[in-house]
């Protein structure tokens, strides 16, 4: 099963992932493969925290399309991300992965698989 | 998105398209004529393959339906926004009609050259200012040319180089060569590297080295922000008071004997008057000027200056404090007493390739091109040379607080148009934005080049000239490295490239260009020359490439100074006066200002203005960047607008409470100078006495003709910003982070009447 792992900790809200799923399937400016969502949270010491989650909709295909026509290897977000942090692979390899990344969050949608 | 394609075009995407500063490798997909697809050039050493989601949007850009794609000329009254197509032929013969009747009456320094900030403009419009024959170039608006200048100035005054943070982007196997060190800490003050890419330094470079090298970050921002939450030490500065933080990390360096005795004896010059300079600046009374807790200051200095190598990477901030050339000085003393200059993983000194310049700098090749008089020419009449030495002597503006005051004075001499390329100046740099609007109202004929309509040309435009974006331009980049090509990929509608319209024109005016310069890529061709390469020989070569230590030692780091590279002697050291790193500075005594840095207040503040501060409570920071934007562009572009939607003013919760204004709500930002509507965006990483405004905001989506044009007036935060805080040089001190304001709530009663400035005074 192919998925999506992103290392959280260093997506710095820049977007890239969005615009090149919206170029990548045409999309509507509000129609969204992947959302970038912001938080500022505060510790309770007062620290201000300001951390991006990349977020796949319900639409993101893994650029099915992309892929298979032999175009490229990877999504488009995993290719456009500012900060390199998108991993695309098997569910295996990329739980592997997760291990050597600080703030790992692992993304698959079985009901697409 | 279809695959299909006939071709893939390898280029550089530098503006206009992401409108940025930077030098990305990118792939245009080609169909059919169109560009159907952008997408990085994994190959590209300076981005490796990642784009920023403006050019990933540039197929919205450059196929707009309401992009300019031909030439047109106002008929009706300004404002009216009645414009009719026109051709080149019929836009170029009035241009030189109209202008050389003004020399005739007026001498040529009655047009003034207008540009943003700088991209692949300087070139283009130098060229057409100077063959024209008219000394004023100028970035109108931007208050105090407040926008990287004071930085570079004081870096040629002090080390007689550019100098920026070692990414390793001087080599092209990057992160992998052998010589580059990564740094132990990056300080970053006051900038946020991954919202855009500042001056040719891609900002993901700085994350890049937090994951490849452990770099650890210092940061000096008053709001919170992707690394202000991965830092080991946050500095939340109060605004405008940065002068104070480098003077006190100087004497901690130097009192705990910190720095780099062996460079500090060796290389600088002025040691004992910078110690003279910062000793009163103890961490008590620091603390007390910058809110910044002492101890967090003691140990963010401690960490940088005992730790090798680091690096700062600091942004525009440090050109809007006051004194802003002082305070520039004082941050580069820094890394030079902490043996940070030119060494892997530090400040390294940023030589473009082949030392290949964009544009003419030096004498000898400004008298090439425009007469042997050109430097008197440029400087008897240009406007602030005569009250600013340092101004005089470095680089080639005019001052913009006083061209401004003089297009609606006429002294000491009259100015009668104005030339506005790359530069929404309405929608983005001028402050006190109702002083230019009556200015170029002022003006007998306007000309803008441009991509899209705007506030600016709806307002002010006589003649509109429509620019090529990057995709559809044949041009060069020589900014740092490598020495890169932009070609050209495709054509759309009648667009013409900036360096294609002012050259066009420049031969108009001085017809020696058309033996000089015979076509574009003559000009190209002459200016790479040291390089080796041509336009095609480097074209064939891939269109990029790093120079070696052979052909051009002095463009290869490291530590140049020692080798003999730097001075045109080629004996070691500096191409300063001294030899040295000068901590004092000698041209900074010779220009009348103070050879080593001090701190002064910002003009408006609650220690200076103490009764203006308790009307106007919050110092209003504008400029924060969005990385959907660049400056006033992309408003217009969907891929990019619903990213970030709206002008929002970021607000602390309890001023929120305090104002009793919630989330979400429209509220009036205001002081003596007028107000605009903004959205609150509650930011509890915001500063309690500080609300953020983003600045560049226009609704391309409202009504475009006049009074409203697009709403700046209501919304853009320049309204609120005077003009004339300049620094003692001319340059820097532009107060667009540290003016005061206070919030309001709206009431359906109020509706603001754009540009009247005396209707606001009435109200208030």
């Amino acid at each position: 099963m192919k998925g999506l792992l992103f290392d959280t900790e260093y997506c710095t809200g820049c977007f890239s992932c969005t615009v090149a799923c919206k170029q990548e399937h045409d999309f509507d400016a509000d129609t969204w493969g992947i959302k970038v969502i912001e938080q500022i949270y505060t510790y309770p010491n007062g620290h201000v925290q300001v951390d991006y989650v990349p977020w796949p909709t319900n639409l993101c295909t893994l650029c099915a399309q992309r892929i298979s026509s032999g175009f490229d290897t990877r999504p488009a977000c995993v290719k456009a991300c500012q900060s390199a942090i998108i991993y695309y692979g098997e569910e295996e390899e990329l739980i592997e992965k997760a291990k050597e990344l600080k703030r790992p969050m692992l993304y698959f949608n079985n009901k697409k698989q | 998105m279809s695959n299909a394609y006939d071709q893939v075009i390898k280029t550089t995407a530098w503006s206009p398209g992401p409108g940025c500063h930077g030098g990305c490798g990118v792939e245009l997909y080609i169909k059919d004529g169109k560009v159907v697809r952008v997408e990085g050039d994994p190959d590209h050493p300076f981005s490796n393959g990642r784009v920023c989601s403006r050019l990933l949007a540039c197929t919205q850009y450059f196929y707009h339906p309401e992009r300019i794609l031909h030439p047109m000329k106002r008929v009706g009254e300004r404002g009216e926004g009645k414009w009719e197509q026109i051709t080149w032929d019929e836009a170029f013969d009035t241009v030189e009609t109209t202008w050389n009747r003004f020399k005739e009456e007026s001498g040529p320094e009655s047009v003034i050259f207008i540009q943003g900030t700088g991209r692949d403009i300087g070139g283009p419009i130098s060229l057409l200012c100077y063959s024209y024959g008219s000394p004023n170039w100028t970035q109108l608006g931007l208050a105090g040319q407040s926008c990287y200048t004071p930085r570079l100035c004081s870096q040629m005054n002090k080390v007689g180089e550019f100098v920026v943070a070692d990414c390793s982007q001087f080599f092209e196997k990057r992160y992998d060569d052998p010589r580059f060190e990564f740094p132990k800490y990056i300080v970053i003050w006051g900038q946020n590297p991954a919202s855009g890419c500042p001056d040719a330094f891609f900002g993901h470079w700085v994350v890049d080295c937090m994951r490849k090298g452990g770099t650890k970050l210092i940061v000096i921002d008053p709001r919170a922000n992707f690394f202000t939450s991965r830092a080991d030490y946050w500095l939340q500065i109060r605004p405008g008071t940065d002068g104070a933080l480098a003077l006190c990390m100087t004497k901690l360096i130097i009192e705990n004997d910190w720095y780099d005795h062996d460079f500090v004896e060796k290389w600088c010059y002025g040691f004992d008057e910078l110690y003279e300079a910062c000793k009163d600046y103890t961490l008590e009374r620091t603390s007390e000027i910058t809110d910044i807790p002492a101890d967090i200051i003691y140990e963010a200095t401690k960490a940088y200056a005992t730790n090798h190598p680091c690096s700062i990477h600091w942004g525009l901030p440090l050109d809007q404090v006051p004194e802003a050339t002082s305070v520039d000085d004082a941050v580069i003393n820094l890394w030079c007493i902490t043996g940070n200059l030119d060494v892997p993983g530090g400040n390294v000194i940023a030589r473009n390739a082949w030392n290949v310049t964009q544009y003419p700098y030096s004498t000898a090749q400004l008298q090439e091109l425009y007469g042997d008089d050109i430097l008197e020419r440029i400087n008897s009449k240009r406007i602030g040379a005569a009250r600013y030495k340092y101004l005089a002597h470095m680089r080639s503006w005019g001052q913009p607080d006083m061209a401004v005051q003089q297009m609606l004075d006429g002294n000491p001499y009259k100015i009668r148009s104005a030339w506005i390329q790359t530069s929404n100046l309405f929608g983005g740099q001028a402050a006190n934005m109702r002083k230019h609007y009556k200015a170029l109202m002022n003006m007998e004929f306007n000309v803008v080049v441009d991509t899209f309509l705007n506030p600016t040309s709806q307002a002010i435009g006589d003649l509109f000239l429509p620019a090529a974006s990057f995709a559809e331009k044949e041009s060069f980049r020589a900014w740092y490295q490598p020495l890169q090509l932009i070609r050209p990929a495709v054509t759309v509608g009648e667009c013409k490239s900036d360096w294609e319209i002012n050259l066009e024109l420049a031969r108009r005016f001085n017809p020696s260009l058309n033996d000089v310069y015979p076509t574009f890529k003559d000009y190209v061709n002459e200016r790479i020359k040291g390089s080796g390469y041509t336009w095609d020989t480097l074209s064939k070569a891939g269109g990029w490439k790093f120079p070696d230590p052979e052909t051009s030692p002095s463009s290869v780091p490291y530590r140049r100074y020692e080798k003999g590279y730097l001075r045109p002697d080629g004996k070691p050291g500096f191409r300063t006066p001294t030899g040295k790193v000068e901590l004092y500075s000698t041209l900074n005594e010779e220009y009348e200002v103070h050879p080593v840095s001090f701190y002064v207040e910002p003009p408006e503040s609650r220690v200076r203005t103490p009764e203006l501060y308790e009307k106007y409570p919050l110092v209003m920071v504008s400029g924060r960047r969005s990385p959907v934007y660049f400056h006033s562009e992309h408003r217009n572009i969907p891929w990019c607008r619903v990213c970030d939607p709206d002008p929002v003013v970021e607000v602390h919760p309890e001023v929120m409470k305090q104002y009793g204004i919630s989330d979400g709500e429209w509220v009036w930002v205001e002081n003596d100078r007028g107000r605009i509507r903004r959205k609150v965006k509650m930011n509890p990483g915001i500063g309690k006495h500080m609300v953020s405004v983003p600045h560049g905001w226009w609704l391309p989506e409202k009504k475009g003709t006049g009074p409203e044009f697009y709403d700046a007036w209501d919304i853009n935060c320049n309204i609120l910003i005077p003009t004339d805080t300049q620094s003692e040089s001319g340059y820097g001190g532009g107060a667009y982070k540290t003016t005061l304001v206070r919030l309001a709530r709206i009431t359906p009663a109020d509706n603001m009447h754009p540009n009247d400035e005396d209707e606001w005074k009435d109200k208030r």
